[in-house]
C-alpha cells in the first residue's frame, strides 16, 4: 500500500498497538536539557528504576545558561541548581553531556542535527517543543513532556495516537529578501496557530527542495506554531550532503548502508493526505508579526487588520494583542520603532543565518538607540563566525555577539527584554512575556532583523539590499 | 495518579482562544526540580500587576472571588506553544482536576492526561453554551460515561477519549506502568531491527 514518508517510519518504530489505544512507539534517539529533565530523572529513581538506554541519550545546557562569561559559575542560584542538577543526572546514569566548557554545546536543536546526530529515518524526542525541528532530515521528531520523558527514559519508547497526514506544497522561485523564516511565517498567518493541530505536516515543492538544510530546519521548526505533532522533509542529497562527515553520522561501510535506506524516505505517488495545502512562492514577501501568537503575521507592506475582519470568537484575543503590543488595526507595520534586536534561537542561530546577516551588515553600523544581540546556536556556530571573521564585523556594526544557549528567545536567562519595549526577533513565539515580562516581540527572519538593526525600525529589508 | 471518574463542580470561564503555556506558567518560574508548587505561580502574568502579588488585577478571572472550582473552560487551542508539563502541574497544583474547550494542542493534552487533568474536548456550540451561564452553574463531568452535563440545563454532550486513556484514568495508571509492562516486547524489537 502506497505510504506517506511519515507512515514509513512511524510503521517501522512501532513495537505494538493496543486496541482501540495507542502504539507503543520506539525511539531512537533522546535528547534532554537542564529545564524539563530533573522531574523525570526524580521519577525514575523513586521507581527504583534504571535508564534503559543511556546510549541513546544526548544532553546539553542550553535553557538556562548565559551568554556572556559562561566560563564562572552561574550567577542565578536556580539556574545554576538547574545545570548542576543536569551535570549530577548525567554522571549518574552514564549519559553524554555536552555541557557548559564543551566544545559541542549548545542549542539542543542545533547540536543533534550539527553533530550528525540527527538522521533520516529516526524517532527523536525532547522536552522541547521545537524538536520539530530534526524533521528537516526526514524524521519523526517531536516535542514531549516530562512524564513521557520519564517513559522514554524506562523503556526507550512512547505510547502516541497517529497523527493525520497533512503536506504543504510551496513550489516557484522566492523574491529577493525572502527567506525560509518568511516562508513559515507566511503559512502561519494563512492557516492560523491552530491551522495543524492533530497533524503531523510534510512540506514538498520546488521551494523546499531548493532550500539549505538551515532554511528547512527553519520551516519544520515553526511547525510546533501551527499546532503540528511533527514537520518533516523527505531526504535528498542536500540532506546526505549535509549529513556526511559530521562527527556521529555513520561511516564507511555503515555510511553506504545508512545512504540506502535513506533513499527509500519519500511518500508513495498514491500515498494518502487528509489534507493538502498548495503555496506559490512569488505571493510571499518579508513577513514580520504584529500580535501575540506567530499566526499574526503580516507582510512588510501589509496592514494590521481590522477587529471586524475576525470573527466574534476571536475578538477578544485580537483585542487583547493589540493592547499588549501597544499596535492599533489598521496600522502600518513598517516604520514601527524597535529598541532590541534578537538574532538567535533554534530557529535561525545558525552559521548560514550569521552569514547572511554579518554580509548585509558589513559596513553598516546599527541605529543609535537600539540594543543588538546575537546569539549563535553552538559552540561550533560560534567557533565558525570567528574563523571567517563574522565577529569583526559584528564589532564594527555595534552587534553583541554573545555565546550560545536559548537567551532571550524565553528569557529564562538574564537576557530579558524590558517591559514595553519593542524586540524585533528571529525566534519563534511573540507570546505575551516570552521574552521577559511585559516585551514586545516581533518575529522575522534574520535579514528583517539586522535591517531593523541598521534603521531602528521595522523596514523592507528588500530597499537596502543592492 | 489519582483514579477520576466523575467531577461535579462550578467552572472558571476563561473566554480566550489560543492561551499558551508561557502564560499557564511562564519560563521564568521553570527553574525548580520538582513538580510542586507551581499553582502559585499559575497565570501569574495575567494574576497580578508588575509580578506583584500583594496587586491582582481586578479584571482576571481567578481574582474574581464569584468564580471559583476545579473545572476550568477555555477557547479553542487551549495549551498550545512550549511542551512545558509545569503548566499541567501549576493547573493541577491550584486545584483544577478538568479542562474544557473545543480542542487542545497536543502536547499538552498528554501532559494534562498523564496528570490526571482531564482534558474534555466538547463542540464550538456547547462551548458557547458554557460560556453564556451564570457564574454558579455546575458542570458535571462523568468519565464513565464520557459525557458533559450542564446542571441547570441538564444540556448534555458525549466527549471522546481512547479506551486505553479512559480505563488507565479511572483506575490511575500511568501510561509508563503499561510501557513496563511490555518491556520484553520492546527488548524483542530491538532484536529484530539489529538483524
Amino acid at each position: 500500500m502506497a505510504q506517506t514518508l511519515f507512515e514509513k517510519i512511524w510503521n517501522k518504530h512501532i513495537v505494538k498497538t493496543i486496541n482501540d489505544g495507542p502504539s507503543v512507539l520506539y525511539i531512537d534517539k533522546h535528547l534532554i536539557h537542564e529545564v524539563t529533565s530533573p522531574q523525570a530523572f526524580a521519577g525514575i529513581k523513586k521507581r527504583g528504576l534504571t535508564i534503559f538506554r543511556p546510549k541513546q541519550i544526548v544532553a546539553t545546557a542550553d535553557h538556562n545558561v548565559p551568554t556572556i562569561n559562561q566560563h564562572l559559575p552561574i550567577k542565578e542560584n536556580l539556574s545554576r541548581i538547574q545545570v548542576d542538577t543536569l551535570i549530577k543526572n548525567c554522571t549518574e546514569n552514564d549519559i553524554e553531556l555536552y555541557g557548559l566548557g564543551h566544545p559541542y554545546q549548545g542549542i539542543v536543536h542545533v547540536i543533534g542535527p550539527e553533530l550528525g546526530i540527527t538522521q533520516p529515518g529516526m524517532t527523536i524526542v525532547c522536552g522541547d517543543s521545537h524538536t520539530s525541528t530534526h524533521g528537516a532530515f526526514g524524521a519523526i521528531a517531536f516535542g514531549i513532556g516530562t512524564s513521557e520523558v520519564e517513559m522514554v527514559f524506562a523503556t526507550q519508547c512512547l505510547l502516541q495516537t497517529k497523527p493525520k497526514q497533512m503536506r504543504i506544497n510551496v513550489n516557484g522561485e522566492l523574491k529577493k529578501g525572502v527567506l525560509s523564516k518568511d516562508i513559515v511565517l507566511y503559512i502561519l498567518s494563512k492557516i492560523s496557530a491552530s491551522g495543524a493541530t492533530g497533524f503531523s505536516v510534510e512540506y514538498a515543492g520546488s521551494t523546499i527542495r531548493n532550500l539549505s538544510m538551515e532554511g528547512r530546519m527553519t520551516v519544520c521548526n515553526m511547525t510546533i506554531e501551527m499546532g503540528a505533532r511533527c514537520g518533516l522533509i523527505a531526504p535528498d542529497e542536500t540532506t546526505f550532503n549535509y549529513v556526511k562527515g559530521k562527527p556521529f553520522a555513520p561511516k564507511d561501510e555503515a555510511w553506504a548502508t545508512a545512504l540506502n535506506n535513506w533513499k527509500k524516505l519519500f511518500s508513495d505517488d498514491n500515498a494518502v493526505f487528509n489534507e493538502e495545502i498548495n503555496i506559490d512562492a512569488a505571493d510571499i514577501t518579508p513577513m514580520v508579526t504584529y500580535g501575540t501568537n506567530p499566526g499574526m503575521g503580516i507582510g512588510i507592506n501589509d496592514f494590521i487588520p481590522s477587529e471586524k475582519s475576525f470573527h466574534e470568537k476571536e475578538k477578544p484575543a485580537f483585542k487583547k494583542a493589540l493592547s499588549y503590543m501597544g499596535m492599533r488595526e489598521g496600522e502600518a507595520i513598517e516604520g514601527q520603532k524597535i529598541d532590541y534586536v534578537f538574532i538567535g534561537s533554534c530557529t535561525n542561530s545558525r552559521i548560514e543565518d550569521l552569514r547572511l546577516v554579518a554580509n548585509f551588515v558589513q559596513g553598516k553600523q546599527k541605529a543609535a538607540d537600539v540594543e543588538v544581540w546575537i546569539v549563535p546556536g553552538s559552540k561550533q556556530v560560534e567557533r565558525q563566525a570567528m574563523e571567517e571573521g563574522i565577529d569583526k564585523i559584528f564589532e564594527a556594526a555595534g552587534f553583541q555577539l554573545r555565546q550560545p544557549g536559548c537567551s532571550a528567545c524565553l528569557g529564562m536567562n538574564e537576557d530579558k527584554i524590558p517591559a514595553g519595549k519593542y524586540c524585533i526577533s528571529t525566534s519563534n513565539r511573540n507570546f505575551e512575556g516570552r521574552q521577559g515580562a511585559g516585551a514586545r516581540t516581533l518575529l522575522a527572519s534574520p535579514l528583517m532583523a539586522a535591517a531593523a538593526a541598521i534603521t531602528g525600525k521595522v523596514t523592507d529589508v528588500r530597499d537596502l539590499l543592492n | 495518579m489519582k483514579a477520576l471518574q466523575i467531577i461535579r463542580d462550578s467552572f472558571v470561564p476563561l473566554n480566550m482562544e489560543n492561551v499558551d503555556t508561557d502564560q499557564i506558567i511562564p519560563a521564568r518560574f521553570l527553574k525548580g526540580t520538582t513538580r510542586d508548587g507551581f499553582g502559585k505561580n499559575l497565570f501569574r502574568d495575567w494574576r497580578y500587576e508588575n509580578d506583584n502579588e500583594q496587586k491582582p488585577k481586578a479584571d482576571f478571572i481567578l481574582n474574581k472571588p464569584q468564580y471559583k472550582g476545579s473545572i476550568l473552560v477555555a477557547g479553542k487551542n487551549f495549551g498550545c506553544g512550549s511542551s512545558r508539563e509545569h503548566a499541567a502541574w501549576a493547573l493541577h497544583d491550584y486545584g483544577f482536576n478538568a479542562v474544557v474547550s473545543s480542542f487542545f494542542a497536543d502536547i499538552f493534552k498528554n501532559n494534562a492526561l498523564n496528570n490526571a487533568v482531564l482534558p474534555v474536548v466538547v463542540s464550538d456550540s456547547f462551548l458557547q453554551k458554557i460560556f453564556a451561564q451564570n457564574k454558579d452553574v455546575t458542570l458535571i463531568i462523568s468519565l464513565l460515561d464520557q459525557t458533559i452535563t450542564i446542571d441547570a440545563t441538564q444540556e448534555t454532550e458525549l466527549f471522546e477519549i481512547n479506551s486505553y486513556k479512559k480505563e488507565c484514568l479511572l483506575n490511575g495508571y500511568d501510561d509508563i506502568d503499561y510501557l513496563i509492562s511490555v518491556k520484553t516486547d520492546i527488548v524483542l524489537y530491538e532484536k529484530e531491527l539489529l538483524k
